[in-house]
């Protein structure tokens, strides 16, 4: 008679035990820097583009192989304000 | 589908929703300043008062050109009973303390360096600010700071909410 239970409920109690374990990927305070914790991304030493040298390396690199340039700018700084 | 499937399958369901945290919209309260364990400078009276509440950082660039607007804002409304409190999240004290000597604004500007206020908040974005009524509920919401179309805004909504009387809540 247990066994029968524990048989009918076991694939719906995967499912919610699948559903509370994903639900850590879909909760953005657990995945997510939040704005005000940024400070060390808006930090110098995080920009790509800090090294003038690497920099223009990366760039004719990317020039010679894929035939295209620039497109790299983004707005505002490290830390995703504004 | 029978009871016990039936709740398991709601219990299951309210888990994602239970974990995402409210941000504070207009018509919410806003949490007490006073309470909230503010250090490096002295909270103004608000009571009664129209309030600009900013959540700032020395690390935010948009940041930086958001305080000559609120020293302009605050010259402009102070004498009509504005009040501007810059809340600082910084955790090093050094950088908000190079960041206000820089500026020398004329408002509070207090640091939040527990992160406990803003955490209550939970800004959307860096810059946010809050402009309170006279009742301390929340009535506008501004995410980031886009210069002199910002400054407008607030102007506007500051110019609003001082005609409004104030109402014990």
């Amino acid at each position: 008679m247990k066994t029968t239970s524990v048989r009918r409920y076991l694939p719906l109690l995967l499912v919610v035990l699948g559903i509370g374990a994903l639900s850590g990927c879909t909760s953005t305070n657990l995945v997510r820097v939040q704005p005000w914790e940024r400070a060390t991304l808006a930090d110098y030493t995080m920009r790509p583009d800090r090294d003038p040298l690497a920099t223009a390396l990366t760039d004719h690199v990317y020039t010679s192989r894929e035939t295209a340039a620039g497109g790299r700018g983004v707005g505002g700084s490290g830390c995703g304000c504004n | 589908m029978s009871l016990p499937t039936r709740g398991l399958l709601l219990l299951a369901l309210a888990l994602p929703a239970g974990a995402a945290r409210a941000a504070l919209r207009p018509g919410d309260a806003f949490p007490a300043l006073a309470g909230a364990d503010l250090a490096a400078g002295r909270l103004p009276a608000t009571r009664g008062r129209v309030v600009l509440v900013d959540f700032w950082a020395s690390w935010c660039a948009p940041c930086r050109d958001s305080f000559p607007a609120y020293a302009r804002l605050q010259t402009a409304y102070a004498a009509r009973g504005l009040v501007i409190v810059a809340v600082s999240v910084d955790r090093d004290a050094a950088a908000f303390a190079a960041f206000v000597d820089h500026f020398h604004p004329p408002f509070a500007a207090v640091d939040d360096r527990t992160q406990r206020l803003v955490r209550a908040v939970s800004v959307p974005a860096m810059p946010t600010c809050y402009l309170l009524d006279r009742g301390g509920r929340v009535r506008f919401v501004h995410e980031g700071f886009h210069g002199e179309g910002t400054e407008q805004e607030l102007r506007h909504e500051i110019d609003a909410l001082l005609t409004e009387p104030f109402r014990s809540p």
